[in-house]
């Protein structure tokens, strides 16, 4: 690990001061996952600024919204009666990540920003475009069962990337129509959540649309009545602990036994959070049936592109789609 | 039949030194606080064949703190291994890999250098700025593209007598006049032991021709000789220690280059050393269950008599040394069959070394046999466990002897009773649960005895108290707690006034903790030691005038010396003592094998019934209940006893749905080499497990009747499981691990 310097400012001005006062600075929250990469020597900032001192840990109900601060640990958000109360979908995505005693340092905003998972990302001996723009992505013709099956770049893979975003969070908020409250020199700004992550393209080393120097101040979560049929189902090598091979959020509002309302997004597909507006057209209006599910988990796979070793997310995608649609509406 | 547990056996020991492993004070080999420590970082090739052209170490050498920077270039030569070439060639297979000894790069992960200074921290930002030149030549690391390549082991063809040599009794040609064939291709991927504790080392040399370690091993007596020998020392002044041991299941065995590293850093810098593994070098340093492919051919007749087993085993080694594994040998032993063939081949491959692994070879094999097994019992509309019943060896096929002690028949029992087994209907899918497809799976384990040579000393002090001694080692079992128990015993002193010192080399010889001789080795030396202070102390009470002890009738008990007709009179083990003016009374006793290993042919035997859950939409599979049981002969002390058999299936889980280290062949490194990627089953993914012991003591084996339990805890529970998801889905997974898109 590299010697750097560290500082911990007392308000948020002087934080995101602190951090555009320096080429290489980087907040740090929890740091359950940039002292690992520091570590391993994927990332090296210069300068580490603290930010567990600013006020952004409040979870609080404001007109239509929750809001829930950057510094909000995973345990404290998941175990919040508010949460549980008016987006336990929330809820379980936050009990189904990492662990324990992870998720008692892990911060909302921290989570968000979450670096991918991708084994070649994480040992500086392969090539890899996210860590090192240019040197190649070392997943694309290797051992991909992890990887992407939406939003990848077809002529293009081996200048990309083909990573997913690893968070089970993300995807409850994505489902849940949250909005990133963000600030920076140039002041806040609100991006929704669909437009806070990004697709690799040409800049696979950038995860999200966040600029420098901007700091995750909450996320905002707007009411809505999806707090019976939801469920978040993650599939993954073990029990517990491992990150998903494919995760689905589902979120239904039904009015006699008829869908008035579809979420429908997942992880472990995608370089960002992943949702499906078509599948979710499919549903709504329809009568809940296996059929209607069926059909919206086809539609949903539709587009999803195989790689070497992970067609099998097209099946298991589809299978998890239904599986967790049953669970929300008690059919499982 | 009675069934014994934990309730019917109240008086089991708590772990001697429980408390100080749950309260930290328990020191591990990285925590001896020794005075004036340098800290190193090991930096590996990041190629898997070819030579390193260049090492550019300046900026690391300047950098605050460093002590030095080691490699072949400046390496104090370890004096054991012969003299490097110029220009370095190829070691010839057989050849241990030597640590900075020339430019040759062996495996990717293969330690090229070393930063030696005051903290860490320094020697981890020096390794950060040393870059490495290498020629690339092409590596040659996937096992099934170069399977054609497979070899007869060059140690197995110079040794006529090796159990690996191709094997065979009664007529070749049985497997294809069998009724019913079945013939499959089963496949293990490396697997890494992976314990808790990284493996570690603290080297001191104490003068020139003196060192102390402080390394995580199983074996502290033969890594005292290896490091005599590679560093041309005497015996005697080379000092292992390795008190407390944070798991290691096989990775600790043999001393790696690692451990050489240290000494030889130490031995350079004058100053202590401390060298502890990153998670991600625990994966190319200490070795790791080999790649494994097997060809099972079954033949049967009708109403499932066994008439045919072919069984042919190819394991991975690296390229300069041979590691072999029993992977075929269940398979002579296992059933009574008259026609039995087997063929043993090995792969060299430019990867490191692989090493034994929990039931190395058995586990391997028996997967293989059990799941082919499985498959023949489903051919031939039979229950498997009935099966295997019809088939059961009554004495050894393979070497035409009775067996020492077996009872597996009980175990069959036994297991099947408290699991529930005659509820399984016979239909793959035929049982759901809540939604779950529900299977029943069961498999036969076994496991070779191991006994060598032991010695222990006994010594009781004048102030009550026992101390016994065996440079033998505990890597997690309990091996201070069943030795105890067994001094306890013998000597009518209670527990909590007995130590027992282990891990340090300068005790009494023991061999190291493998291949589950623990128990049978030490346990016996313990026995005869204790029996011969006990024989010792009843002499010297005898011998005291108007107390009336009775040689035939004499008895210790609660660390009194009485006649067992007169509970109420005697004398008190101190007071013997201090009658003849003692301090201390001492033996030490050796225990061995004998003529018996000629007459009788010795196994632990047992049997897993497993449950398993599989989603039939994500495929997901959950073990939901286990049944072990299992005949090891006499149980010491049932509490740790069944730790080891919990702590087996548990591994047996992992080896069964989740571990497998994958390496991308393009670079011949693997990709799964952290916590996160090469997966260990976790607490959610161990669910009840009921342990069953026959507890019959063995008469032929030791004079203790216990065999060994480490190994036999693991042997067939792969097999178990994958059986029970043939049984929940239809679906026969015979490459391991069993994951989702196997099954979906
Ligand atoms: C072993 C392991 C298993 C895990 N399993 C899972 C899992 O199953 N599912 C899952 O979802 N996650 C999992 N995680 C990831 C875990 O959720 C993240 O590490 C955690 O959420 C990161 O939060 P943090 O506060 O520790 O972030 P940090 O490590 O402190 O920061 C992460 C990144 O976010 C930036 N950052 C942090 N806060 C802000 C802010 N307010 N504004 C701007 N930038 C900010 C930092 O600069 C840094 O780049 C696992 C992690 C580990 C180590
Ligand atoms: S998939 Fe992305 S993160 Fe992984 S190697 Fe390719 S570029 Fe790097």
């Amino acid at each position: 690990m590299k010697p750097f310097l560290y500082y911990r400012p007392k308000t948020v001005k002087d934080a995101i001061a602190a951090v555009a006062s320096h080429p290489d600075a980087r907040f740090i929250a929890g740091g359950t996952n940039l002292i690992d990469l520091m570590k391993r020597g994927i990332v090296s900032p210069e300068k580490l600024v603290d930010i567990n001192h600013l006020p952004l840990k409040k979870i609080e109900q404001k007109g239509g919204f929750l809001r829930i601060g950057a510094l909000a640990l995973n345990s404290e958000v998941a175990n919040h009666k508010t949460v549980l109360q008016k987006h336990p979908l929330l809820a379980q995505a936050l009990h189904a990540g990492a662990s324990g005693q992870l998720r008692n340092m892990a911060t909302v905003g921290g989570n968000i920003l979450q670096r991918t998972r991708c084994n070649y990302f994480y040992d500086t001996a392969f090539p890899c475009n996210k860590r090192t723009p240019g040197s190649g992505c070392g997943a694309w013709e290797g051992i991909n069962r992890m990887h992407a099956i939406f939003g990848t770049n077809e002529k293009s893979g081996q200048d990309s990337c083909i990573a997913v975003h690893p968070s089970d969070m993300c995807v409850a908020l994505l489902a849940l129509d949250a909005v990133v409250l963000v600030t920076g020199q140039q002041g806040e700004r609100r991006i929704p959540f669909g437009d806070f992550h990004r697709l690799p393209g040409d800049n696979p080393e950038l995860d999200s649309n966040l600029l420098n120097n901007e700091l995750i101040l909450a996320v905002e979560i707007p009411d809505a009545p999806l707090t019976r049929h939801v469920h978040y189902l993650k599939v993954r090598d073990r029990a517990s602990y491992a990150f998903a091979l494919v995760s689905v959020a589902v979120a239904l509002e039904i009015d006699q036994n008829n869908i008035k309302t579809a979420r429908l997004t997942m992880g472990g597909v995608a370089h960002k959070p992943w949702r499906f507006p078509e599948a979710e057209k499919i549903m709504t209006g329809q009568p809940v049936s296996e059929s209607v599910f069926q059909q919206a988990a086809e539609a949903a796979m539709q587009g999803g592109r195989a790689l070497e070793h992970n067609a099998y997310k097209l099946k298991l995608g589809a299978n998890a789609i239904v599986q967790a649609l049953k669970t929300a509406v008690g059919k499982a | 039949m009675v069934q014994k547990d934990l309730q019917t056996e109240p008086e089991s020991l708590d772990r001697v030194d429980g408390r100080p492993k749950v309260t930290g004070t328990a020191t591990y080999s990285a925590e001896y606080a020794v005075g004036n420590l340098a800290h190193s970082v090991l930096i590996t090739s990041t190629i898997a064949k070819g030579r390193i052209k260049n090492i550019n170490a300046k900026a690391a050498e300047e950098s605050p703190g460093v002590l030095a920077v080691i490699s072949h270039l400046n390496s104090p030569g370890v004096p054991g291994y012969p003299p490097a070439k110029q220009p370095a060639e190829p070691a010839p297979v057989g050849t241990a890999f030597r640590v900075f000894y020339d430019e040759l790069i062996y495996f990717n992960g293969q330690p090229v250098a070393m930063v030696v200074a005051e903290t860490l921290e320094q020697a981890n930002h020096a390794a950060s700025l040393i870059t490495i030149g290498y020629e690339i030549a092409t590596h040659q690391t996937d096992f099934e593209a170069n399977l054609s390549k497979s070899a007869v082991a060059l140690s197995v063809q110079r040794s006529k007598n090796s159990p690996f040599q191709d094997y065979g009794r009664g007529n070749p040609e049985a497997f294809d006049a069998a009724e019913v064939k079945i013939e499959a291709t089963y496949t293990i991927p490396t697997q890494h032991h992976q314990p808790m504790e990284p493996h570690a080392i603290i080297a001191v040399w104490e003068g020139e021709d003196k060192l102390t370690v402080y390394d995580k091993n199983q074996g502290v007596k033969s890594a005292q000789g290896n490091l005599a020998q590679a560093f041309k020392l005497a015996r005697e002044n080379v000092k292992v220690n390795a008190q407390f041991i944070g798991g290691a299941f096989g990775s600790g065995i043999r001393v790696w280059p690692h451990t050489v590293a240290a000494v030889l850093a130490a031995k350079k810098l004058k100053r202590p050393v401390k060298l502890v593994l990153g998670r991600e070098l625990m994966f190319t340093s200490v070795g790791y269950r080999p790649y494994t492919v097997q060809k099972i051919a079954i033949g049967a007749s009708k109403n499932g008599i066994l008439t045919a087993m072919n069984h042919e085993g190819t394991g991975q080694t690296s390229a300069y040394e041979e590691h072999l594994e029993r992977t075929i040998l269940a398979t002579r032993a296992m059933y009574a069959c008259p026609n039995v063939f087997t063929k043993y081949r090995l792969l060299n491959l430019d990867v490191n070394t692989p090493t034994w692994m929990r039931g190395p070879g058995d586990a391997t094999g028996m997967f293989a046999l059990e799941s082919a097994l499985d498959e023949m019992a489903f051919a031939l509309h039979i229950d498997p466990l009935e099966f295997r019943l019809q088939n059961h060896a009554d004495t050894d096929p393979e070497r035409n002897l009775p067996w020492s002690a077996k009872s597996l028949k009980e175990c069959y029992e036994l297991g099947a009773e408290k699991f529930g087994w005659k509820n399984r209907l016979p239909a793959p899918r035929s049982m759901q649960k809540d939604g779950m497809l529900v299977g029943y799976g069961m498999a036969s384990s076994l496991y070779g005895f191991h006994r060598h040579p032991s010695k222990a000393r006994a010594v009781f002090s004048r102030k009550g108290s026992v101390v016994v001694q065996s440079a033998t080692m505990d890597i997690g079992p309990g091996t201070g707690t069943a030795m105890t128990r067994i001094a306890s015993k013998i000597l009518g002193v209670s527990p909590g006034k007995i130590r027992f010192d282990l891990g340090d080399s300068s005790l009494p010889d023991a061999p190291g903790q493998n291949g589950s001789s623990t128990i049978p080795s030490v346990g016996s030396a313990v026995h005869v030691a204790c029996e011969a202070l006990k024989t010792k102390l009843l002499k010297l009470a005898s011998e005291i005038p108007g107390l009336n002890l009775q040689p035939d009738q004499m008895t210790i008990k609660n660390g009194r010396i009485f006649n067992l007709t007169d509970a109420s009179g005697g004398i008190s083990l101190s007071d013997v003592l201090k009658y003849h003016n003692l301090e201390q009374v001492e033996v030490t006793e050796e225990s061995k094998s004998g003529a018996e290993r000629d007459q009788y042919s010795m196994y632990s035997f047992g049997c897993h019934f497993i449950e398993v859950h599989v989603s039939p939409l994500t495929g997901e599979v959950r073990v939901k209940r286990v049944v072990t049981c299992a005949d090891v002969g006499k149980i010491i002390n049932y509490k740790t006893a069944r730790s080891q058999s919990i702590g087996g299936i548990a591994g047996g889980i992992g080896m069964a749905l989740m571990e497998a280290s994958v390496m991308d062949h393009r670079f011949g490194r693997y990709i799964t080499n952290d916590f996160v990627s090469y997966h260990i089953p976790v607490y959610a993914d161990v669910p009840q497990i009921d342990v069953i012991y026959v507890d019959k003591p063995d008469v032929h084996v030791n004079p203790i009747g216990s065999k060994g339990l480490g190994e036999i805890a693991i042997v067939g529970v792969a097999a178990a499981i994958a059986n029970a998801v043939f049984h929940a889905t239809g679906k026969r997974v015979r490459d391991l691990p069993i994951t989702v898109e196997k099954l979906i």
